[in-house]
C-alpha cells in the first residue's frame, strides 16, 4: 500500500501541542462555566490556582494556533466549488461522497472548521484579555460584563468546533493517521481529496 | 469575613442545592439619613477600628473624599458633592458610600466560586474570602460598583454589615459611631416606618422630593437612604436611579450556561447518533491496487 505524506513533523507536533493546551484550557474554564462543572478545579490545584493557570493556557493555544493557522491559512480559503459542497450536506453526513464536487486539500466542512476556529480563538483571546485582572489594569465595567459572555460564548463555540472536529477524524476512518503519523493512503486521498491527490502525484 | 454560625443562609454563589438554613432572623436594614449627616467620616473611622483594616496612606486630590476610592481596605466612603443648579443654591451633598446589601446581589449570582459569596436570611451579603478564586465576576454583577479586589490577596472585599456584630446582637460601627444619628440600625420594617417619618419631617421642611431609596429593581436594599433629592438620586455621586443587575450578566449567568451545555451535550450525541445510524466512511484499500 502506497502512503502520501499529508503533514510534516512540525505541524503534527504543533496541532497536538494546541490540543493539550485545548484541553487544558477547556477543563478550566469548564470550572468556571457552570456550578455542577466547579469540581474540575481539582485538576488544577483549587479555585484561585485554575483562575490563575487558566489565561496561561489559553493564552499559549492560541499563540500556538495562530503558528500553525498561519501554515494552513492559504490552503482553507473557500471557492465556488465548496458552496456547492456545502449545499450538498446531506450527501455528506450519509457517506455519498461520490455525488460532491471534487475536494482539494481541504474540504469545504473542515474549511469551514477551520474558519470557526479562527474566529473564536481570536475572540477568546481579546475578550479574556479585558477580565485577566492580575495582569491588566481594569477596563469599564460595560466592557468586562459584554466580554465575559462573549468569551462564554466563543467558548461554547469553539468546544462544539472541536467536537465536531474530533468525530470526524473518527468518522472518516485512515484520517487520524495524517495527524498521528503524517501519511495517509493513497486510496484515502483518491476517495476523499481527489484534487490534492493528482496535484501532489504530478 | 464573618464569625456568624450559619445555619441561615438564604443564598449561597455557585450552589444548587439548598444552603443550611434552618435557622431563620428576621430582615435587618440600616438606614442611612443624607440629610442629617454632615460628612465627619466617623463612620469610616469606626469601620476602619472594627475591621482592623488600614488602607495606603493616599494623596489629595482637591476634594473632601478621603480616600479618593472604595478599596479592600476602605468599605465605606463618604462622597462629597458640590452641586448647583437653576432652581437650587449650591448644596454639599454628601453620601455614606458602601455595599447595599441587595435583596437580589447581583455580585452572588455572578460569583462562579461555590461559597465565596452568601446572603444570611436577615439580608446581609457576604464574602467569604477563603473562597474567593479572585476572578472579579462579582464585580460584574454589582450595579452599585461595590466589590474590589485586593492587590495584596487577589480576593474580594466589601462592607460586611459588621456580620459579626450583628449576629450577636450588636449594631454595625458605622452606626455605633455615628455622632448625628444619621445612620440607624434595626429591623428593615422598622427602617422603613421610620424613614416614612423622616421624609414626611423633611417634605414639611420644604423637601417637597424626599424619598426613601430602597430600589426595587433589586428587589430592594438592606442598606436604605433618605434623600432629600429623592427623584435625583444621581446628584449623590451618581447613586442609580433605577439599579438593576445588567441584563448582560443576567443573560450570561441566566438561560445563557445551561443552552450552551445543552448545544455542547447535543452536538456529542448527535456524532454518536450519526455513527450508529450512518456508519463508518471508509476506504476500500483494493481500490489503490487497481
Amino acid at each position: 500500500m502506497k502512503y502520501l505524506q499529508r503533514y510534516t513533523e512540525g505541524e503534527r507536533s504543533l496541532h497536538w501541542a494546541v490540543a493539550l493546551l485545548f484541553i487544558l484550557a477547556a477543563l478550566s474554564g469548564f470550572a468556571f462555566f457552570h456550578p455542577s462543572l466547579f469540581w474540575l478545579v481539582n485538576f488544577f490545584g483549587g479555585g484561585p490556582w485554575t483562575r490563575i493557570l487558566h489565561p496561561f493556557l489559553g493564552l499559549g493555544m492560541v499563540l500556538l494556533f495562530a503558528y500553525l493557522a498561519m501554515r494552513f491559512w492559504e490552503h482553507n480559503k473557500l471557492n465556488p466549488q465548496d458552496r456547492a459542497w456545502l449545499k450538498q450536506w446531506r450527501d455528506v453526513v450519509n457517506n455519498r461522497e461520490d455525488r460532491l464536487p471534487e475536494v482539494g486539500k481541504y474540504n469545504a466542512g473542515q474549511k469551514v472548521l477551520f474558519w470557526v476556529l479562527v474566529a473564536s480563538l481570536a475572540t477568546l483571546l481579546l475578550t479574556g484579555i479585558v477580565f485577566w485582572r492580575s495582569v491588566f489594569p481594569d477596563f469599564p465595567v460595560w466592557l468586562v460584563r459584554l466580554a465575559s459572555l462573549l468569551h462564554a460564548l466563543a467558548a461554547t463555540v469553539l468546544v462544539i468546533a472541536i467536537i465536531v472536529h474530533s468525530y470526524a477524524a473518527f468518522w472518516v476512518k485512515g484520517s487520524s493517521r495524517a495527524m498521528l503519523r503524517g501519511s495517509v493512503s493513497e486510496a484515502w486521498a483518491k476517495k476523499h481529496h481527489p484534487a490534492w491527490y493528482r496535484e501532489t502525484n504530478r | 469575613m464573618t464569625m456568624q454560625s450559619s445555619l441561615d443562609i438564604q443564598a449561597r454563589s455557585a450552589t444548587t442545592t439548598p444552603s443550611p438554613s434552618v435557622r431563620h432572623s428576621a430582615a435587618v436594614a440600616k438606614l442611612i439619613d443624607e440629610s442629617k449627616c454632615i460628612g465627619c467620616k466617623a463612620c469610616q473611622v469606626a469601620c476602619m477600628e472594627w475591621n482592623e483594616l488600614r488602607g495606603d496612606i493616599g494623596s489629595n486630590v482637591g476634594v473632601y473624599d478621603n480616600p479618593a476610592d472604595l478599596d479592600a481596605n476602605t468599605w465605606t466612603l463618604m462622597r462629597f458633592a458640590e452641586v448647583e443648579s437653576a432652581e437650587t443654591p449650591l448644596q454639599w451633598l454628601i453620601r455614606k458610600d458602601g455595599c447595599m446589601h441587595c435583596a437580589e446581589p447581583g455580585c452572588l449570582k455572578a460569583c462562579p466560586s461555590p461559597g465565596a459569596i452568601v446572603q444570611y436570611s436577615n439580608g446581609i451579603v457576604d464574602f467569604k474570602q477563603e473562597n474567593c478564586i479572585g476572578c472579579g465576576n462579582c464585580i460584574t454583577g454589582c450595579p452599585f460598583n461595590i466589590p474590589r479586589i485586593s492587590k495584596k490577596d487577589h480576593k474580594a472585599y466589601k462592607c460586611t454589615l459588621c456580620s459579626d456584630r450583628v449576629s450577636v446582637g450588636l449594631e454595625p460601627a458605622c452606626v455605633k459611631t455615628c455622632p448625628t444619628g444619621a445612620i440607624t440600625f434595626g429591623s428593615k420594617e422598622d427602617m422603613v416606618h421610620y424613614a416614612e417619618t423622616r421624609v414626611g419631617q423633611l417634605k414639611e421642611r420644604g423637601f417637597q422630593k424626599a424619598a426613601l431609596y430602597d430600589p426595587s429593581g433589586v428587589g430592594g436594599t438592606h442598606v436604605m437612604y433618605v434623600l432629600k433629592h429623592g427623584d435625583q438620586p444621581e446628584l449623590y455621586s451618581g447613586l442609580p436611579k433605577d439599579p438593576t443587575v445588567s441584563p448582560v450578566v443576567s443573560l450570561w449567568k441566566g438561560a445563557f450556561k445551561p443552552l450552551a451545555l445543552l448545544g455542547i451535550g447535543f452536538t456529542a450525541l448527535a456524532g454518536f447518533f450519526h455513527y450508529v445510524k450512518v456508519g463508518p466512511n471508509e476506504v476500500e484499500e483494493d481500490e489503490a491496487v487497481k
